[in-house]
């Protein structure tokens, strides 16, 4: 059953995540790669340092923040919604009367899920805005394809991947655990679900931001 | 057979229930009515375990219920099915898989004794063919009847049924109330009903606690209700004009 639960949970966030999170990245990439190179016309740094600049940003900063922060919103409110729902309509005191551990069969496959396809969707995602970068940039005419490639595969930092790894664990982690906490404590109408979901957006958004400066500060 | 002891529940400054001592029976039906407000379901709530009482003491047969820890609490729960007044299917489960949930769970069954088990129990409650259909394509019955049929596949030897009537017409309920009543009788389980059907109240009220401001008012069968001279339960039961003349002529002719 928590085999089941977690692969479903697996298919919601991931699957269908996917296409927002993808269109973000592209026009994310897109538009760090068409103001990086607005910002050094003219000057003496290569051109090819706009895939450079792309592709770091997008690994260390871009990529699972913006991700997570879009997730918070999109999954982080349906898990509020859905457990808070589920409360309300006795789901979860109906599962407690025949026995079951509604904590453990509700939000463990929640957040193992999450924990999983969350840095997969951010892998996705930097990969995604590398390309938008190169689609905005190339075509375009600020520079030529093999400039673009060799700013991507320039000074590359194994140390930046890893970063970008923590972070999207460690907010995969708070966007589920403070989205299935608002949802399943939820008590009343569909007011207070409505405001469940709404702190879950906006508390999950806050801590991921105070995480991601911790996690800056600690590992560059 | 389960039994109360100086039940007290409060909620901050409001006292709920005011020392509920009282006994549910094996093999009956036994009912909790009383107006709205008066601790129904903080009662039946207490019963199953979802709210722990203030002060008392429930016994399931000899066992103090409310002095276990979750373990214990856990296998008294293994022989206890709930109806919930909204039936509390869940949504993204079909018919079977809400009635197969306990069974998954709770079971080390193998997928065809599980499939015997839910067909069978669906029969009991006169619902076949719906297996595949999820709670939204079913009506206000068939989910009752998948409520209650889930609530007894694992065989509880005690079942709660929260306002089982509610919303539904009157053939329905009469079906509903039929039904919980055969299987009580059959399986020979502890039932705990609040209601406020009054019909209910007069078909299969074997042993009927009336609760009024927190207290027991009054308690009798079904056959006693007639004739009891309680005001308490004479205001509810019999609480508009034609009620009270149809009581009236009935105590005539008997």
């Amino acid at each position: 059953m928590y085999y089941k639960e977690t692969m479903r949970q697996m298919n919601d966030i991931g699957v269908g995540s996917l296409i927002i999170v993808a269109l973000i990245s592209l026009f994310i990439g897109a538009v760090t790669a068409v103001q990086f190179a607005y910002q050094l016309d003219g000057t003496l740094v290569p051109v090819y340092y706009i895939g450079y600049i792309v592709r770091d940003s997008t690994i260390i900063e871009l990529a699972p923040t913006i991700t997570c922060l879009v997730l918070a919103g999109k999954v982080g409110s349906n898990m509020a919604a859905e457990l808070g729902g589920m409360r309300q309509k006795e789901h979860i005191d109906a599962m407690e009367i025949m026995g079951v551990n509604t904590a453990a069969y509700l939000i463990m496959p929640r957040l193992v899920a999450a924990l999983i396809v969350i840095p997969m969707l951010v892998a996705i995602a930097a990969f995604v805005s590398i390309i938008g970068g190169y689609i905005a940039t190339v075509p375009a005419g600020y520079m030529s394809s093999e400039e673009y490639v060799q700013g991507v595969r320039s000074f590359f930092e194994a140390n930046n991947v890893f970063m970008m790894f923590v972070k999207s664990v460690t907010f995969a982690f708070l966007l589920t655990s403070v989205s299935c906490f608002q949802g399943y404590y939820v008590q009343g109408g569909s007011i207070e679900l409505g405001k469940a979901s709404t702190n879950a957006v906006v508390f999950s958004d806050i801590l991921i931001l105070i995480a991601d400066y911790i996690i800056a500060i600690l590992l560059t | 057979m389960i039994r109360t002891e100086e039940l007290y529940k409060s909620f901050g400054e409001t006292e709920v229930l005011k020392g509920i001592s009282t006994e549910f029976y094996q093999g009956k039906t036994n009912l909790i009515i009383g107006r709205s407000g008066a601790g129904k379901t903080v009662l039946l709530k207490c019963l199953v375990g979802l709210i722990r009482p203030t002060q008392g003491k429930i016994f399931y047969s000899d066992t103090a219920f409310s002095q276990l820890d979750k373990k214990q609490i856990k296998a008294i729960r293994m022989e206890v099915g709930m109806l919930f007044q909204g039936s509390a299917l869940f949504d993204s489960m079909t018919v079977e898989e809400n009635v197969r949930f306990p069974l998954d769970m709770f079971t080390n069954m193998t997928r065809k004794e599980k499939l015997n088990r839910v067909n069978e129990t669906l029969e009991r409650v006169e619902l076949t063919g719906v297996n595949d259909r999820y709670p939204s394509e079913t009506s206000g019955g068939m989910q009752k009847r998948v409520g209650i049929a889930r609530a007894i596949v694992m065989q509880p030897k005690y079942l709660f049924c929260d306002e089982p009537n509610s919303g539904l017409d009157p053939k329905t309920a009469i079906l509903i109330d039929e039904l919980i009543l055969d299987i009580t009788k059959d399986q020979n389980i502890t039932t705990v009903i609040n209601t406020h059907d009054m019909n209910s109240v007069m078909e299969i009220g074997d042993n009927i606690i009336l609760l009024h401001h927190g207290h027991v008012a009054w308690r009798g069968t079904n056959a006693e209700v007639l004739e009891s001279d309680n005001e308490i339960l004479q205001n509810f039961i019999f609480a508009s004009p034609f009620l009270q003349k149809l009581r009236k002529n009935a105590l005539e002719n008997l």
